[in-house]
């Protein structure tokens, strides 16, 4: 049943609070923290849109034997596409811009909605507040509670989506074991990069917040949901974890976007392991 | 043996200063027990609010060096070298020195709707131990209060201290929510009445927290993520409309009898 709203008793605000009136006693390096993510994050956002309206060396196909391609640019799905990047069933041969804007929506809004960043980057942009026991930048606060912020609980449908493009980028890290010209299959660097980076984002994906709701999180009763029960218990390890999964998944996109790019312009060549 | 210097806060809702003390260190010590050297050997007068010495109590919260904690359980030797802060808590108005008015806590108790068990016979009420271990966790609170401190919703934001019941509260819905024979819906109450929107999930609750609670993730993220369910996804919604489904979840309800 739902609950009516209790009577309530008016709360004594208080009156005037102790110590001194500064934004901080803190002595220690609370600034380090968050100083990191603005850094981190601010280096993502610029590689990445670099990397994303630069619009070339995103793939590596057949002519070097390889069949790489860059995190950012997959599902490469329009008919701006180089040769070999893009899928047969599904093409948008009108888009001609840089096809990787099209797909950046999905992974840009999982990790802005995400619980952890959300944390990373209201300390480190928004200061509010920069770390605990340090006063908040702003003279007024109102939470997620109005627009834009309230949309931050759409973050389990980018969950979601974010699946979507988990199994692509899989699909993309399995067809990287074909060497084309060079053996019907095989690893190189570039299989164990896509692999790792395929792995990392599930595990990311897998470690949210969202997923744990959805999954079982949201049952008054474990005991008769037994099956949703032991997800929920797989889930929570990992979910312990997410900050950390967020920042190395964050950082392996790119580095894995780098490497094929570094390939695709020719700077070295993808060593095959066998 | 080496001094110990100890700035602590001296003063009432008329004003204060921090208050110079001197004395020499002894091994093994909490700040607790410094500010109880102080007060026998150099300030008598020197209010501090303790009980059990063993952080089970929850009353000796205080701000040391900045940083919400409880005086009992912080060792001298763990603190960096150079002179030690004492201040009260800065989120609830002062009595004196480094005693607070934690009233605030206990209106906010009230407005959380009791535990609501369906009409059982004696003897009914069974509950499985994944179930119990569950809402665990949110019992293990002693109420220090220190994750209200430090919450800067109310930290720095005085104003929302009339619709925000803070992070504890938070995890007292969040255990009433995860109740099996709980039959209240408090979603809607949480949302709108006791503030879980204000929250921005900085985490400063779950890192002072002395028992180690996982407020965030365990208590604060899933009764937001139970508020979406019933406010905010319309997928959810459609499907309530189309199974003719309350928010509460009757299914599991009636698996329990209710």
């Amino acid at each position: 049943m739902s609950v009516e709203a209790p009577t309530v008793t008016p709360v004594q605000l208080g009156g005037p609070r102790g110590g001194p009136a500064v934004r901080t006693l803190r002595t220690d390096n609370w600034w380090v923290q968050p100083t990191i993510s603005v850094i981190v994050l601010t280096a993502f956002v610029v590689y990445s849109t670099w990397a994303v309206f630069v619009n070339k060396d995103y793939y590596v196909g057949a002519a070097a034997h390889r069949d790489l391609i860059s995190p950012f640019y997959s599902p490469c799905i329009t008919g701006s596409c180089v040769a070999g990047a893009h899928g047969t069933f599904f093409v948008l041969t009108w888009w001609h811009i840089t096809p990787a804007v099209l797909i950046l929506g999905g992974p840009l809004g999982f990790r802005l909605t995400c619980y952890y960043y959300r944390r990373a980057y209201y300390r480190g942009f928004w200061q509010s507040p920069p770390a605990c026991g340090v006063g908040d930048a702003h003279t007024k606060y109102t939470g997620e509670t109005r627009f834009p912020l309230i949309l931050q609980n759409v973050h389990r449908y980018f969950f979601l989506l974010g699946l979507v493009f988990n199994t692509i980028l899989t699909i993309d890290a399995v067809m990287a074991f074909r060497l084309p010209g060079d053996g019907t299959f095989g690893v190189s660097i570039g299989t164990l990069v896509l692999v790792t980076n395929a792995a990392l984002l599930w595990m990311y994906s897998l470690s949210c917040h969202a997923a744990r709701h959805l999954c079982g999180g949201n049952v008054r009763s474990f005991s008769t949901h037994p099956i949703r029960y032991r997800i929920w218990r797989f889930l929570t390890p990992l979910n312990a974890r997410h900050m950390q999964l967020a920042w190395i998944s964050l950082v392996f996109v790119a580095l894995t976007d780098l490497y094929v790019r570094l390939v695709s312009a020719g700077v070295f060549s993808d060593p095959k392991i066998f | 043996m080496s001094d110990v210097t100890m700035n602590v806060w001296r003063g009432d809702g008329d004003g204060g200063d921090f208050a110079e003390y001197t004395l020499p260190s002894q091994e093994g010590e909490v700040v607790l027990d410094v500010i109880h050297r102080i007060q026998a050997t150099q300030a008598g007068d020197l209010a501090c609010r303790w009980n059990c010495k063993a952080g089970k109590c929850g009353s000796c919260s205080a701000e040391v060096n900045g940083k919400p904690r409880l005086m009992c359980m912080t060792r001298m030797d763990q603190l960096p070298e150079g002179p030690v802060t004492v201040a009260p808590m800065k989120a609830f108005p002062i009595i004196r020195d480094l005693v607070t008015d934690v009233s605030f806590n206990f209106e906010m108790a009230k407005q959380v709707p009791a535990f609501a068990p369906p009409p059982r016979p004696e003897g009914g009420y069974r509950m499985q131990q994944i179930d119990i271990e569950r809402g665990q966790e949110f019992r293990k609170c002693i109420e220090c209060f220190m994750c209200q401190d430090v919450c800067h919703v109310i930290r720095d934001h005085e104003e929302n201290k009339a619709h925000y019941a803070g992070p504890r509260f938070f995890i007292r819905y969040a255990e009433l929510e995860m109740h099996p024979l709980d039959t209240n819906d408090r979603r809607e109450l949480v949302r709108q009445k006791a503030g879980l929107g204000m929250c921005n999930i900085t985490k400063c609750c779950t890192e002072v927290c002395p028992e180690h609670i996982k407020i965030t993730d365990n208590a604060i993220i899933p009764m937001k993520e139970r508020v979406v369910d019933a406010s905010y996804d319309p997928v959810a919604w459609l499907g309530r409309k189309i199974l003719r489904r309350q928010k509460a979840s009757p299914g599991e309800a009636a698996a329990h009898g209710a």
